[in-house]
């Protein structure tokens, strides 16, 4: 635990807590150094190509490899069946948590029937990827098409296609959120408002893409993987449980990982299979997604259809809101995490900002013949949020107020906290207010409609736009993974030693893809030890070295590794001052460390540098009295107790010009005020949010995955499937207010998806209000011209 | 996302060209900036097998002003186009169209001739070459033929040059004094092949349009001569009258392809709109000449 003189310590001017430091991983990227996954070369390396289904359903008479095995350079073709063998048992892809959840046994390649378009369904290892490509040509396949489940508002259809015979129905799962008066409030509401919203499926489009090299030591039968991953130790249980290695026995790396926004935490069956042959083979084996095969073969995430309703009072008071989701998954629930998570976050958030008390929400999940989906940055959050942040821009338009006045009067206020919202979850330190207060501030909110007003009467149709939200990060463990049986840890955990030269290394269960965990890590570690950044190096992504861990992902790595990290070094200081003392002859609690040196608490008298620690600890150990036996080193593991999520919450204002004649959309400004606890570095922490925010835009403008009636993708190249680039994207200005958790020590709260959360809700709400005079609005997402001129009726 | 095997000759003159295409006829695929054709060989889409490379051939290369038109060498590379002071003072449609083209890096390499010959639908290169009423020079063991734009572009990704025919130039007639061009595209983002596009290329006197070339691209399986709206539009003066009989012609010289960006309304709409849009800009720019 923390003392009062170690919480000091976090909010002192010069400390490393609140500095902008740039990330170590980003100055060797730009010395062309990075490591990814691809730049591991071992000898020998065989390379992996797959034969995906060409298919959304058919079930697969016969193969013949025959001929592709003859290939110059071919080592190995293997069947999904022939894997299927190698392997323990299928995955099934539901958690005990979700009550009542069903999903098909899967194999990691396709056995007698292949349910999606991209299914892998046979791999060939060859020396070199394009002799592997040139063989999986080769493979003859003699498929019987069958009738796919192509759209979900049809998937429950009795007498329908079904997606597996197992599953009759095509339901995953299904569920209910009900206060219990919900249909009373409405029958007594002054105004009821009902919409019907549809979001299109996106994919995560990682800049590197899915990769993994795979070694298999026959001699001591280890089993080493090189992998693109946010979950080390996930993937080690769950590829060792596959393959049937002991799992101490295999050791996962994740090196350089170049982007990954929830894509590269789940397990994917080409993965596997590359593994499976480095296996069979006795030589590395290695794997990179290319991006044709990322579109059919990573998670997909977001198709929902929402309609929702909201009740009021004529005053403007929220008295209820209503909402049913019918979520596409795709035609497996995704191991080990599930596909109903996007589902589950839409119901728990949906309106979460606000103060009525009667709430239902109900999802329904069901399968179709379509790439799997399930957890992408800010799992469900973009959708819950632009259905409530939409319904609240009714209600605000129904009752004549401005719809920043209405969220006012209808968030619940700031000294209300903690309070569990209608949702049924308890909620604590939140700033709604705090950041509606200084969002007007910095959007120059009266300024900015009274500029729209002289341009509309100019014939410049522009909008502003609003959203709050409510942001579940860092998952507690009463919640879903581990209490629901997947091998997921939701502690996470820091090793940290003193070495003899006075260097500290810490080890870390979080991982780092791109935005600066090991520096976010380094900076706690330094201001807790009173070391400099420049003395400790952070260890992260190798199972071999870091305690257990659950990794990175659901804004989980600062509030809770950082936690961890924090525990770890406030403890090797205490056993450094313990030390310190017996040879200064000091009491302990008069001593300090600041820049490496134990001082005089005070004073700051230098008394004796950690170098010299280090040494005595390790090598003149002679020099201690007998009864002093250093250990130099500390782990602490941090998990939430009760808590379901540490919740943040945040405010998206936008500004953007629609040109009602093209429907085209101009994003122009973008301002995001949320409350991440206490920032550790508020550069990397805008980042987070300025991507994030991006991520989010896409979603609302331009991502699609584009399925036609046979449940084929459409759009899977990325000039056909746009992600937003730098030239459309608009100003992103970033503030935070901070309210540190009460959780942890620490104070930090998750940043890593508030802006992708809320863009897509706040840039809905722009056009709609640009769209106002028109008596047009827009529901569904992308907000494509064409979605924009059907608005306006002129399509 | 590896390329079939296929072989690899870098040319040395056009005759070796000449003689390849004859030998390979449809296998074999002329190597230019490769900004189409390798990512086809890439994606396995096309698997040829034998890429005959034209980048030493200098006699491709190059813009020069001539006798009333401009020479743009096949392997002029988009970028020079783009900088080139001649097509600048010259061709001022093509000086407008060419910031829509991709993005830099691909303007590096991509060329002049590569983008006409493959007659992308929505490429703006074909577009300004039939706005402007150019002539495609294309080669072979069988001789030199020149073909009008208009012959040129019959289809998806289809035209006039036989397989065993390179193209080598195109020239385009220099914008006469007293014309004024526009040329107006959408695309979602900037450097994206466009959902719907216009060329247009005008002689205005006074308040009338005395005649105007108006080619749509990006709708339909090849850029696209309006004539029924050149017709509406010939010797009117542009008002509101013109527009809604220009705009309604539209109706007849346009049958768009509904695509991944939208359906054939939509797209006839956007055309629409940017003929609108268009016109009024060649008007305002005829007056301020
Ligand atoms: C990301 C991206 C965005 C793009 N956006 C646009 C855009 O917005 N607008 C646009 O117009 N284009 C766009 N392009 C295409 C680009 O302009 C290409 O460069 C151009 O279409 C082809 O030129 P190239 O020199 O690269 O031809 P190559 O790729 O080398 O060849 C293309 C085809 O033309 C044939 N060919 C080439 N030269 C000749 C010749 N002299 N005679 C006969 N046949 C020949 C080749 O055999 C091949 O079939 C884009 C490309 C990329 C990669």
């Amino acid at each position: 635990m923390a003392t009062k003189e170690d919480l000091i310590r976090l909010e002192r001017p010069n400390s490393y807590i609140g500095r902008n430091l740039t990330r170590s991983r980003a100055r060797r990227a730009v010395a062309g150094r990075g490591q990814y996954t691809d730049d591991v070369l071992m000898p020998r390396t065989a390379h992996a190509a797959f034969v995906r289904s060409p298919y959304a359903k058919a079930r697969i008479m016969r193969i013949d490899t025959a001929a592709a095995k003859e290939q110059p350079g071919v080592l190995l073709v293997m069947t999904g069946a022939e894997l299927a063998e190698r392997c323990t048992e299928p995955w099934v892809g539901t958690l005990t948590c979700f009550d009542g959840m069903k999903s098909a046994p899967q194999y990691p390649m396709a056995v007698d029937l292949a349910v999606w378009h991209g299914e892998p369904v046979v791999m060939v290892v060859a020396e070199t990827r394009a002799e592997a490509e040139d063989a999986c040509e080769l493979v003859e396949i003699e498929w019987e098409p069958l009738p796919p489940v192509a759209e979900k508002e049809t998937a429950l259809r009795p007498g329908g296609p079904v997606v597996h015979p197992a599953i009759a129905d095509n339901l995953a799962f299904r569920k209910t959120i009900d206060t219990g008066k919900v249909d009373e409030a409405f029958a007594n509401a002054d105004i009821v408002i009902e919409e019907t919203f549809e979001f299109g499926r996106h994919t995560a489009v990682s800049l590197e893409p899915r990769a993994l090299l795979a070694d298999y030591d026959k001699g001591t039968q280890r089993l080493t993987i090189w992998t693109s991953s946010q979950c080390p130790h996930m993937i080690q249980a769950v590829f060792a449980r596959t393959l049937g290695v002991p799992e101490h026995n295999v050791r996962i790396v994740a090196p350089d990982v170049g982007g990954s926004f929830g894509l590269k935490i789940h397990t994917f069956g080409d993965e596997v299979a590359a593994t499976a042959a480095a296996m069979a083979l006795g030589r590395p084996v290695k794997f990179i997604a290319d991006r044709l095969e990322s579109f059919v073969s990573d998670i997909h995430a977001r198709e929902n259809r929402v309609k929702g309703r909201i009740a009021l009072s004529k005053e403007g008071v929220i008295q209820a809101v209503d909402i049913d989701v019918l979520s596409g998954a795709g035609a497996y629930s995704q191991y080990p995490r599930t596909s109903v998570f996007e589902a589950n976050q839409i119901l728990n958030i949906t309106a979460g900002p606000y103060n009525h008390k009667e709430y239902r929400a109900r999802a329904t999940v069901v399968y179709m013949n379509k790439v799997p989906t399930s957890q992408y940055r800010a799992v469900g959050h973009p959708i819950g949020n632009s259905v409530g942040e939409a319904l609240v821009d009714l209600a605000a338009e129904a009752v004549g107020q401005d719809p920043v006045e209405f969220r006012r009067r209808n968030v619940i206020p700031d000294e209300a906290f903690p309070t569990t919202i209608a949702a049924g979850i308890k909620l604590q330190d939140m700033s709604h207010t705090a950041c509606i207060d200084e969002l007007m501030k910095r959007m120059d909110y009266d300024a900015l409609r009274a500029e729209q007003a002289v341009l509309r009467r100019q014939g410049i149709h522009r909008g502003i736009g609003i959203a709050a939200f409510i942001k579940g990060t860092a998952p507690g463990p009463s919640g879903y993974y581990g209490i629901g049986g997947a091998p997921i840890a939701s502690q996470d955990a820091c090793t940290i030693k003193l070495e003899p030269s006075g260097g500290v290394l810490c080890m870390v269960g979080v991982t780092d893809q791109g935005q600066g965990v090991d520096t976010v890590m380094g900076q706690i570690a330094a201001n807790a030890l009173g070391v400099s950044m420049e003395s400790i190096r952070v260890i992260s992504g190798d199972t071999d070295a870091v305690p257990y861990g659950g990794g990175t992902y659901a804004s989980r790595a600062t509030a809770i590794g950082g936690e961890a990290t924090y525990q770890a070094a406030l403890a090797l200081r205490a056993e450094i001052l313990v030390l310190a003392g017996v040879l200064l002859q000091a009491e302990p609690a008069t001593l300090d460390i600041v820049d490496g040196i134990v001082v005089d608490a005070g004073t700051e008298t230098p008394r004796i540098p950690l170098s010299e620690i280090g040494r005595i600890g390790h090598f003149q150990v002679a020099e201690l009295p007998n009864d002093v036996k250093p250990v130099l080193s500390a782990t602490r593991r941090f998990r939430l107790t009760d808590d379901l999520y540490i919740f943040t919450n945040g405010i998206h204002g936008a500004y953007l010009e629609v040109d009602p004649d093209t429907g085209f959309i101009k994003l122009l400004k973008h301002w995001v005020v949320e409350d991440c606890g206490r920032v550790i570095n508020p550069m990397l922490a805008d980042e987070q949010v300025r991507g994030g925010c991006v991520q989010g835009l896409g979603g609302a403008l331009y991502e699609h995955c584009i399925y036609d009636d046979a449940a084929q993708l459409q759009n899977g190249t990325l000039a056909d499937y746009r992600v937003p680039m730098a030239f459309e994207m608009p100003d992103i200005e970033v503030a935070h207010v901070q309210n540190p958790t009460t959780i942890s020590d620490l104070g930090a709260k998750g940043v890593g998806e508030s802006g992708t959360g809320a863009a897509p809700a706040v840039v809905m709400n722009a056009v709609n209000d640009a769209l106002r005079p028109f008596k047009a609005r827009v529901t569904c997402q992308p907000m494509t011209p064409e979605a924009v001129l059907r608005a306006l009726g002129k399509v | 996302m590896k390329a079939p095997r296929f072989s690899y000759v870098r040319a040395e003159s056009l005759e070796q060209v000449f003689e390849l295409l004859k030998q390979y006829g449809e296998d074999a695929r002329i190597l230019a900036g490769g900004q189409s054709l390798i990512p086809t060989l890439n994606m396995r889409l096309s698997q040829p097998a034998i890429l005959i490379d034209i980048n030493r051939l200098d006699m491709l290369k190059g813009i020069s002003a001539g006798d009333g038109a401009v020479r743009i060498g096949a392997l002029a590379r988009h970028a020079e186009v783009a900088e080139s002071p001649v097509i600048a003072a010259r061709l001022p449609l093509i000086a407008a169209a060419m910031p829509h083209v991709a993005h830099v890096a691909v303007r590096n390499r991509g060329t002049f001739g590569g983008s006409v010959a493959l007659a992308d639908p929505a490429a703006e290169m074909p577009a300004c070459v039939l706005a402007l009423g150019g002539t495609l020079v294309v080669a072979g063991a069988r001789g030199r033929r020149e073909i009008a734009a208009e012959d040129f572009f019959r289809g998806l990704y289809e035209t006039a040059r036989e397989p065993d025919e390179i193209l080598v130039e195109v020239r385009v007639p220099t914008e006469a004094p007293g014309t004024v061009s526009v040329f107006l595209e959408l695309a979602q983002r900037h450097g994206d092949f466009a959902i719907a596009g216009l060329a247009c290329h005008a002689r205005i006197e006074g308040d009338t349009v005395a005649d105007a070339r108006l080619v749509y691209f990006a709708s339909e399986d090849r850029p696209r001569l309006a004539k029924g709206a050149m017709a509406a539009l010939a010797g009117k003066a542009w008002n509101d009258g013109t527009r809604a009989a220009v705009i309604g012609a539209l109706t007849d010289d346009l049958d768009p392809m509904t695509n991944l960006d939208g359906g054939a309304a939509m797209k006839l709409h956007l055309q629409r709109v940017l003929t609108g849009r268009a016109l009024d800009a060649a008007v305002a720019q005829a007056r301020a000449a």
